[in-house]
């Protein structure tokens, strides 16, 4: 909200000269968030003053029609001849009076104003529009001033339109409909600021009469519990808005339209109050407040047709349906050139009622933002008689004696608050004296004491408090967000002051540290960094057709996937269910920088629908739900387990003076697998890999890998059709592993490590080459028995030699007994029964035998 | 001393006068010194210590003198041959310095020269930052609770007293998933904060808790300098007897000098939270701020509302509590000076290579 300061002086005596800083600080400490204080007084500099049409002389010839002007800005500029202006507006004339700045002023945004050759004749100066001085977004023409107001070519035209104000725009919490008005913003910073303070909304008004102003029926008395409605008749229809209030309207953003509109809109503007004018002679028998029924129709103010649905309140005449309630007015009852008559509606409406129809007809108006927040329920007829008053006063007419007053409101229940409560929750010592008194400052009725309480808080736990120290407290009208003790905790310290909480740390109980999957996690991820790879955090958001590139079958459970309803992008409305595709994406865009060696890694969720789970069963708030029922509605949420993925492409290692680099493949990927197996302590003994079928992986480049028998992942090189749908270089390779299928890691059992020399036996074996070597190795150590410490593979050999569809596989075996230095000829034994093992499971022959 | 000089025979003898004895050490030590490495003093040994050698000559002449004389001869022969070996020996030790020298000297590299050969790989800055505040408060006690990221509405919105038609729940920006076939809703958002993970923790532990929690959250944000629609929050959680807001503060200046230095403390400013009240927005004073030292906008705080432990089935009569949360991208933002949230998400290598491995 946007609202001059010289309005806010009104009711709040605030310093003269209160400097911007304090004010800022001032709503700031009572939880105002500030957007912008703006000193009019600063934005334009140099001689702005008012000039008076003389001549206009249309120039022609150009692409729009141009004026130049001769205007009377008196001795302003110093010679006291008119100055000759080119302006491109069109919508004065001579005789009007207008805003000008002289050569050597600066407009807001830093604008300087010379005298220049323009459409052929010399410019000293310009005619200023609203907008070009900052004071709104009418640039519909230049400001030409009111006849009422009294200004003389040559004088200071800030003071004129506005200029000599501070504006201050602040941003209020939903909690605080009230501060959304010139009323409630004084009030702030009276407290703030310890001033008087005279609120607006407290103004004498008369009652309600026995006579409505207006046959009025109200159908609906939840939706709308107070209608309060009184005319005014025989207004001027010319008479104008002044400018006074047309500065303050612009200043908040609100267009100027006419004046029984304009006053309803400052009236909310200072009170809070949304406010209606009806033009009494376009409305026809008794108005009947009601539920719109499903299907109604309503053209709104906005000249928009819309659909009723029965959730909906509407205003009726005769004709049906004359205003969407408390949202916007309709078309055909508002208020014309030609009103005379004028019936003003102040209404208080269901706050929730409201809130949906805005939402469902995406209107939000200014009342409508105020009803959702909350409005006084009494400021009905204070601000019916501001409004009435504020019209006669401008265009005359009589207002009418009846007053419609259907009040339905209830009476606030009191609530009940231990005084000692405010301490106990801020920490801070604040006497009962205290908080009465700041609650009774910010509008509160409080009673020490009650008898009403079937509450004995000291059966809780909490300190008991005899009669005495209990609250009675009936917040102001004003204040529907005060409803329960805790509110009220906050009023306290707020108004005591936040800065005055001491500083305690508290002590926690002893934790026990992080779980095993989170020490999992990070160990997983520092070992993908350590060995070269870059972590990113893509993502989710994925593309329908993303499965298809990727080259999933059909049935792939990778394929169902959760669908967000409003996407920022209609291309990507999926969540992933594999970390590849955003990953991969990210890849691209290295590479697209020029990057040509890449190795990335990922470790984050992906989400698999539930099948066949409907919504989640409702769950109120006012109790905990029982187990049962958060597991039923737990039930529904996606299953989103902790994946792990790497991708990399063009060269692990990079050529350098120490020779030729290496190009990423298959191979690195397939230890980046193994990487964080090891990271997470997974026994290597409990680890299998495998060669696999499994997209987006090549077929015969993939390899699966298990946990005790059980796939946790793949990786390998990525599939030739994937790689060129997707438009990666050749050969990259991909690792994706679910971390939340790795089992915890075990206690390890520590190793006999002996102290005698080992026996170094090298075989070299050939075998069939689609034999996997790992299975071939695994034979090796079952068959060598105990005394082999170790195996690895160091050399693959293929040759015509060994015959077509051979290889021959080279192990270097590490023999050694805990006890004693092992004989050759133990040595041999245990190397001879390896190689049967071998032999007689996969016809391995020992190369050269 | 008197003896006749008769019996033998001085030519016979010739090698083991002292004057051919002193030339023979002479001869040696000057052939020593003109060796140049270990390999040719090793091939000068046989003419000057070998069989043939003068010294070696010159003891077999000893057996030709007369017995008075042997005695005086021997000790001659021998004092000169221990002055050969001595300067032999003494000799070879310079030699071996020297060569060992040479060879260093022969074998240095240039070690400037760069092994990049195996590019080392970088964790991501949120990630780091995260754990380092995880680690913070899991050394004060606390636990890291987590929770999913498609989460119930239940959880992200009502059980934190943000009704269903509420303005603050209009004030989150939500994506929602799509309804399954036949239903209105699905009941499911993607989380909008942390704070479900608060409902989640209360409803599975008794209190006292004290948790930290880290994650992502999403709001429909389009990515640009300063938003994005994924971003990182950590959240702390208490729920204790007598837990007050000056616990609050405690807890976040710690935070802050812990974060920021000795020198940042915390100023907080009243605001409205749905699930806490009372409510603040925290800044911090951060001296290293690029733009030079300031308050910077980091959280909001507040005590947890007794609707929201109640909604969790933790009576609000015996227990209190306080959360605090805040964004982590832009905490990364301001502590390292990054500009645009863009780099943050994008994924270019340069960015994430810049924090290292992250300790």
């Amino acid at each position: 909200m946007r609202v001059s300061v010289s309005w806010l002086r009104e009711y709040v005596d605030l310093p003269a000269d209160l400097p911007a800083d304090d004010l800022e600080q001032a709503l700031v400490d009572l939880g105002i968030e500030v957007e912008s204080i703006v000193d009019l007084r600063a934005t334009v500099t140099g001689a702005l003053v008012v000039g008076e049409v003389l001549e206009i002389e249309e120039l022609t010839g150009f692409k729009k029609p141009i004026r130049f002007c001769r205007v009377d800005v008196g001795a302003a500029n110093g010679t006291g001849e008119p100055q000759e202006i080119v302006c491109g507006a069109r919508n004065f004339a001579p005789g009007d009076r207008v805003v000008v700045i002289l050569p050597g002023g600066v407009l807001p945004g830093g604008f300087a104003i010379g005298a220049r050759k323009t459409y052929g004749r010399n410019s000293h100066g310009m005619i200023c529009s609203a907008k070009e001085l900052g004071l709104g977004d009418d640039h519909s023409g230049i400001i030409v001033l009111p006849e009422d107001v009294k200004a003389l070519p040559g004088d200071d035209a800030r003071p004129v339109v506005g200029l000599d104000d501070v504006v201050v725009e602040v941003e209020i919490t939903p909690d605080r409909g009230y501060a959304l008005s010139v009323r409630g913003i004084a009030r702030e910073l009276a407290h703030a600021l310890g001033v008087p303070f005279r609120d607006p909304g407290l103004a004498p008004a008369p009652a309600g009469t026995a006579e409505p102003a207006y046959p009025v029926e109200v159908r609906d008395t939840v939706g709308c519990d107070r209608f309060v409605a009184r005319m005014v008749r025989g207004v001027d229809p010319k008479a104008s808005t002044p400018g006074w209030m047309r500065q303050r309207l612009t200043v908040a953003g609100v267009r100027s339209i006419s004046l029984a509109v304009d006053v309803t809109n400052y009236v909310m503007l200072e009170l809070g109050q949304p406010m209606h004018a009806f033009d009494a002679d376009r409305i026809s028998g008794p108005l009947v407040v009601r539920r719109a029924e499903a299907g109604e129709k309503l053209t709104t103010l906005d000249g928009v047709a819309r659909t009723l649905t029965a959730e909906d309140m509407v205003i009726c005449d005769d004709s049906g349906p004359i205003s969407l309630a408390a949202v916007m007015g309709g078309e055909t009852s508002e208020v014309l050139a030609s009103t005379t008559d004028v019936l003003f509606e102040a209404a208080h409406w269901d706050p929730v009622m409201v809130g949906r129809t805005a939402r469902r007809h995406k209107l939000f108006s200014e009342a409508a933002k105020r009803w959702e927040r909350g409005v006084d329920p009494a400021l009905a007829l204070v601000a019916v008689e501001r409004a009435v008053r504020l019209l006669t006063e401008h265009a005359g007419g009589i207002a009418g004696a009846e007053i419609l007053d259907l009040d339905h409101v209830r009476p606030r229940t009191p609530v009940v608050l231990p005084a000692d409560l405010p301490s106990r929750r801020v920490g801070v010592t604040y006497s009962p004296e205290r908080v009465v008194s700041l609650l009774e400052q910010v509008g509160c009725h409080v009673t020490r004491g009650t008898d009403r309480l079937g509450e004995d808080p000291g059966a809780a736990g909490t300190p008991a408090a005899g009669g005495a120290d209990v609250l009675t407290v009936v917040p102001p009208t004003w204040r529907p967000d005060l409803t329960d003790p805790a509110d009220l905790v906050e009023e306290v310290v707020r108004l005591d002051g936040y800065d005055r909480v001491p500083s305690v740390l508290p002590t926690a109980p002893p934790g026990r540290g992080l779980t095993w999957q989170q020490r999992r996690r990070r160990a997983v991820a520092r070992s993908l960094a350590e060995r070269g790879y870059v972590e990113v955090l893509a993502h989710p958001f994925v593309a329908g057709e993303l499965a298809d590139l990727l080259g999933l079958p059909a049935d792939d459970p990778r394929r169902p996937a959760v669908r967000v309803a409003n996407p920022l992008s209609e291309e990507e409305p999926l969540l992933r269910t594999t970390l590849l595709g955003p990953l991969l994406g990210i890849l691209k865009r290295n590479l697209g920088r020029g990057h040509r060696d890449v190795a990335l890694y990922e470790i984050g969720t992906v989400f698999h629908p539930r099948p066949g789970v409907g919504a989640p069963p409702a769950m109120g708030v006012d109790r905990r739900p029982t187990d049962a029922e958060f597991a039923a509605a737990d039930a529904v949420v996606p299953d989103q387990p902790r994946h792990v993925a790497a991708v990399l492409t063009g060269d692990v290692e990079p050529a350098g003076w120490w020779g030729a680099g290496r190009p990423a493949g298959w191979a690195d990927a397939v230890e980046a697998g193994r990487v964080v197996l090891a990271a997470a302590d997974v026994p290597a003994d409990r680890v299998e890999v495998r060669a696999a079928e499994y997209a987006p992986w090549h077929p015969g480049r993939c390899a699966e890998l298990l946990v005790d028998g059980t796939v946790v992942g793949h990786a390998g090189e990525l599939h030739p059709a994937v790689v060129a749908a997707l438009e990666l270089p050749r050969r990259t390779s991909a690792m994706e592993l679910d971390l939340d299928a790795l089992p915890p890691a075990p206690v390890a059992p520590a190793p006999t490590v002996s102290g005698f020399p080992p026996a170094l036996i090298d075989v070299a074996l050939v075998v069939d080459e689609r034999v996997p070597a790992a299975e071939v190795q695994r034979a090796l150590v079952e068959g060598a028995g105990e005394l082999l410490e170790g195996v690895r593979l160091f050399d693959v050999y293929a040759s015509e030699q060994l015959g077509a569809g051979r290889r021959s596989l080279a192990y270097k075996l590490t023999f050694r007994a805990p006890d004693r230095t092992l004989t050759v000829e133990e040595a041999v034994a245990a190397r001879d029964a390896a190689v049967a093992r071998a032999a007689e499971r996969f016809g391995a022959t020992l190369r050269g035998a | 001393m008197t003896y006749r000089n008769d019996p033998y025979d001085p030519k016979q003898v010739a090698l083991l006068d002292p004057d051919a004895l002193a030339g023979a050490v002479a001869d040696a030590e000057q052939a020593f010194a003109a060796a140049a490495d270990p390999d040719a003093l090793t091939a000068l040994r046989p003419a000057h210590l070998g069989d043939r050698s003068p010294v070696s000559l010159a003891r077999r002449e000893i057996g030709a003198l007369p017995p008075a004389a042997k005695s005086d001869a021997g000790k001659r022969v021998n004092e000169a041959r221990r002055a050969i070996e001595a300067g032999y020996a003494a000799r070879a030790e310079v030699l071996e310095r020297e060569q060992a020298e040479r060879v260093l000297v022969t074998e240095r590299v240039d070690v400037t020269l760069p092994y990049d050969r195996r590019p080392r790989g970088a964790r991501h800055p949120l990630s780091t930052l995260m754990e380092q505040i995880s680690d913070l408060f899991v050394g004060m006690g606390y636990e890291v609770a987590e929770g999913p990221e498609v989460e119930l509405e239940w959880t992200n919105f009502d059980a934190l007293n943000i009704p269903a038609d509420h303005p603050a729940r209009g004030l989150m920006d939500t994506f929602h998933i799509a309804p399954p076939p036949g239903a209105e809703s699905s009941g499911l958002v993607l989380r909008t904060h942390t704070s479900p993970v608060q409902a989640r923790t209360m409803l599975t532990r008794r209190p006292p808790i004290y948790v930290v929690v880290p994650g992502r959250v999403y709001r429909t944000d389009e990515l640009d300098a300063t938003h994005a629609p994924v971003f990182h929050q950590v959240e702390g959680l208490v729920v204790d007897r007598g837990i007050t807001m000056a616990h609050l503060r405690g807890t976040l200046d710690h935070f802050a000098r812990a974060m920021f230095g000795e020198g940042a403390k915390t100023r907080w400013r009243p605001h409205y939270f749905p699930f806490t009240e009372p409510s603040a927005e925290f800044d911090v004073w951060f001296p290293e701020h690029r733009d030079g030292p300031r308050w910077v906008e980091w959280g909001g705080c507040g005590m947890v509302n007794p609707r929201v432990l109640r909604a969790c089935g933790i009576d609000p009569e015996v227990y209190s509590g306080f959360a605090f949360g805040m964004g982590i991208d832009r905490t990364v933002m301001f502590r390292h000076g990054v500009s645009d949230m863009r780099d943050m998400a994008e994924g270019d290598v340069r960015f994430t290579r810049a924090f290292g491995a992250g300790a």
